[in-house]
């Protein structure tokens, strides 16, 4: 092997334009990561103008309704697509895959140096937006048309340059995911070690897989709505203006068949992580990994049949909408399996509180929250009242934080010492963790209440609503922003944390936590080409607390 | 399998990557990735024949009377060009394999040169159709339907501009796609020119044959759904 690695790339080639899956992985959770940011930032501005109407802001200054618009949208496309996805499904499936199945790098290393490339010039494009005349786009992260069209032609509002700028950098965004998806297939397809069967591959492996899957199937439809979308607003075709002959409810089916399938890519890739967690630190085996696999498989196919249970009061047919309220209630069935797994796999372990099983308790917990009130609103009829209200941000927010901030920290808890060398303070962790868990549930439990109350999102000032400025409301409202601010400022224990641990944190063992996966039998961090010899699997990722051994793990590659 | 590495070690082809053990693998992983390629190239071309279908079943009359517009033996022309294209680049594939570089390159340019005729034929029926006003948005003026005088059209029908919106985005993805496809077969004709292909790496070529059939495929589905029915 050593002859292949002769010569040593210079710094450019090693940290920035490198072509080792673990510098893109960390490339990838780095950017995404640091989009958080700005995202929480946005989030800290616009609940600021929702509890404190008019009142000029701490750290920015005056709002007005435009900004709102702009910084309403942005925050969602930026949790969305800028730091789930990379985080989750770029990050550690490029930080994982390869040392998992046990090779040296993803089958096309340039193709996965171009993916992250190009995703960095999406973001360069999507915060440029901002800085144009007429700043970002303002018209709602799913872009529906007629704003987000030629309908209001003239009104620089929605008709700027932003909204170009949103959907090129969302398309460049996607060619990025498209190349690295490809690269993610074919590398757990053809080069895994000998001896890694499809059924001893770590779960979150399958998961990142059929996360994967799910995106490249689900993303051409969009794809296809958005460059109708941009010759809508480019060259006036009219596909989504119904003066012209068209309909605007055809993007929301083109979005939603992607958007929603999207939610499992982001869903899939953290069940993973927590899996595997779960399985670490109870010491003992995953619960049903076939019981989870072929939940996972089912939960991939049904999400392409639940998407129009967004457009219940888009005017479609009611049958429709029985059906699409029964596929919903459906897709609750597997996962309903995949978190009983990770319960009864808790059962009875020798488990072991640390920073990232904690994250991962806690993502299990809140995630059942969001998935609860999901069945709620998968009834057509009582989604017709919870429509667009805060009951719907709440119950999001209650899927996606626990997803991906809760899974993500997780992950990154659970792996630093691999990629970093160096271990991250407990203490340290485990205070950020109740510290993000406590003002999560006072920041979001708080909107199911103003959301039942009537509360409709994306309004910019309630005060033209008298019923939602009762005392108890505006209480509500102020609570949850406080419990935001104390959120995002929790979040700066994590980059002390993180920042001091990578300079000078103990040294890393090769094994921390005493797990079974191929990453953890090299060095921490893994040496470029990671394996010398290439290891040999004998055995499935979970053999913990086995009988008859003095060790209660048995990595994969020991004979 | 570090063995079989380090048995291969002296003797690899040069366009083996490390981090492959062997040609096939290599050749095999990068013809399924152009696959998984194909698929998400497929769904976005989907996506839109989804459309078709959506507006056809919504204005059935207008698309049969805006169809009209449209020249049917360009468009035939242009299907047998683009199947003798991929008769050629079938060839070339052949060819490589048979260790027959001089013959691949002629059959790849042959395969450029038809894809270069399904251009021209393409400007000019572009061109034709914005002299007729009949490009989609504001400088849409074409009054031809209006007044009843297409032939064939009886009834005067409602937004036909909507089946022009459909074509140019169909067609002129679709030209896109041709575009990018004359360019990797010519880069890949340069390659075998100078002997870089040969019967044991020729992933390039074949790559660049399995891409060609399917900018093929879609038009032999564009040309029946925009022109013939």
């Amino acid at each position: 092997m050593s002859t292949h690695h002769a010569a040593k790339p210079g710094f450019l080639g090693r940290y920035v334009f490198s072509t080792d899956h673990k510098v893109i992985g960390l490339q990838y959770l780095i950017t995404g990561v640091l989009m958080a940011f700005i995202g929480g930032y946005l989030a800290y501005v616009f609940r600021m103008q929702l509890a404190f109407p008019g009142n000029s802001i701490p750290g920015f200054g005056e709002l007005v309704p435009q900004q709102y618009n702009t910084f309403v949208t942005m925050h969602g496309t930026i949790m969305i697509f800028w730091v789930a996805m990379p985080v989750l499904l770029a990050g550690f499936g490029n930080l994982l895959i390869p040392l998992m199945v046990g090779t040296e790098d993803m089958a096309f290393p340039t193709l996965n140096m171009l993916s992250y490339w190009v995703f960095f010039l999406s973001t360069v494009v999507l915060l440029g937006s901002f800085f144009v005349p007429g700043s970002a786009f303002a018209g709602g992260w799913t872009a529906y048309p007629p704003l987000s069209a030629d309908g209001y032609v003239g009104t620089p509002f929605w008709d700027g340059l932003g909204g170009h700028l949103w959907i090129l950098a969302v398309a460049l965004e996607f060619v990025a995911f498209l190349m690295g998806g490809i690269n993610f297939l074919v590398t757990t397809i053809n080069m895994r070690a000998p001896g890694m069967k499809w059924r001893r591959m770590p779960i979150i492996l399958w998961m990142l897989v059929i996360a994967v899957l799910t995106f490249v199937f689900a993303v051409g439809p969009l794809i296809a709505g958005a460059v109708m979308l941009l010759l809508d607003r480019t060259l006036h075709t009219g596909f989504y203006n119904p003066a012209a002959g068209g309909d605007p409810i055809l993007f929301q089916h083109l979005f939603w068949f992607f958007g929603h399938p999207e939610v499992y890519v982001l869903l899939l890739p953290s069940l993973g992580i927590i899996c595997e967690i779960i399985s670490v630190f109870s010491r003992k085996p995953l619960f049903g990994y076939r019981a989870i696999l072929y939940s996972t498989i089912v939960a991939g196919v049904l999400s392409f049949v639940v998407w129009a249970h967004h457009q219940f009061i888009a005017g479609i047919d009611p049958r429709m909408s029985s059906f699409f309220s029964i596929t919903t209630i459906m897709i609750s069935i597997p996962f309903a399996i995949v978190i009983f797994a990770c319960i009864a796999t808790l059962w009875r372990g020798s488990i072991r509180l640390t920073t990232p099983m904690l994250f991962a308790l806690g993502a299990i917990a809140e995630f059942l929250i969001g998935g609860v009130t999901g069945i709620y609103l998968g009834s057509s009829a009582l989604d017709i009242y919870a429509h667009d209200t805060y009951f719907v941000v709440a119950h999001f927010h209650y899927t996606l934080i626990p997803v991906v901030f809760f899974g993500g920290l997780a992950g990154i808890y659970f792996w630093f010492p691999k990629f970093v060398g160096r271990t991250t303070n407990e203490l340290l962790g485990k205070v950020h963790f109740w510290l993000t868990t406590i003002s999560f549930n006072c920041a979001f439990l708080p909107l199911f209440i103003l959301g039942i109350a009537g509360q409709h999102r994306r309004v910019f000032d309630y005060s033209a609503f008298p019923s939602l400025m009762a005392g108890e409301l505006t209480m509500l409202r102020q609570i949850a922003t406080y419990a935001v601010i104390v959120m995002l400022a929790a979040q700066i224990l994590f980059v002390v944390n993180v920042v001091i641990s990578f300079l000078r944190g103990p040294k890393a063992e090769n094994n921390p936590w005493q797990a079974n996966t191929l990453e953890w039998s090299v060095a921490s961090p893994p040496p470029h080409g990671n394996f010398d010899p290439y290891p040999a699997v004998y055995r499935g990722a979970y053999e913990y607390s086995a009988p008859g051994r003095s060790e209660d793990w048995w990595p994969q590659d020991a004979p | 399998m570090s063995q079989a590495i380090d048995d291969h070690g002296p003797r690899q082809h040069p366009a083996l990557a490390h981090h492959f053990n062997d040609m096939e693998q290599q050749h095999e992983s990068l013809k399924m990735g152009l696959w998984l390629f194909l698929v998400t190239e497929l769904l976005l071309f989907g996506g839109l024949f989804g459309v078709y279908v959506f507006f056809r079943v919504w204005h059935p009359e207008m698309f049969a009377g805006a169809s009209k517009m449209l020249n049917t033996w360009l468009g035939t022309l242009n299907a047998f060009v683009l199947i003798a294209s991929s008769v050629t680049v079938a060839l070339a594939v052949r060819c490589i394999r048979l260790d027959q570089p001089k013959k691949t390159v002629w059959y790849l340019l042959a395969t450029i040169a038809f894809a270069g005729v399904f251009m021209i034929v393409k400007y000019f029926e572009y061109t034709h159709k914005f002299h007729a006003g009949l490009f989609p948005g504001e400088n849409f003026n074409n009054l031809d339907f209006a007044l009843g005088k297409v032939e064939g059209v009886v009834a005067p029908i409602q937004n036909p501009h909507v089946f022009f919106s459909i074509y140019f985005g169909m067609t002129g993805l679709h030209s896109l796609h041709v575009l990018g496809g004359m360019f990797f077969l010519t880069w890949a004709a340069w390659r075998t020119s100078k002997g870089a292909y040969s019967s044991e790496y020729y992933s390039p070529v074949e790559l660049g044959g399995l891409y060609w059939h399917f900018v093929d495929l879609i038009w032999i589905y564009l040309f029946p759904l925009l022109y013939l029915i």
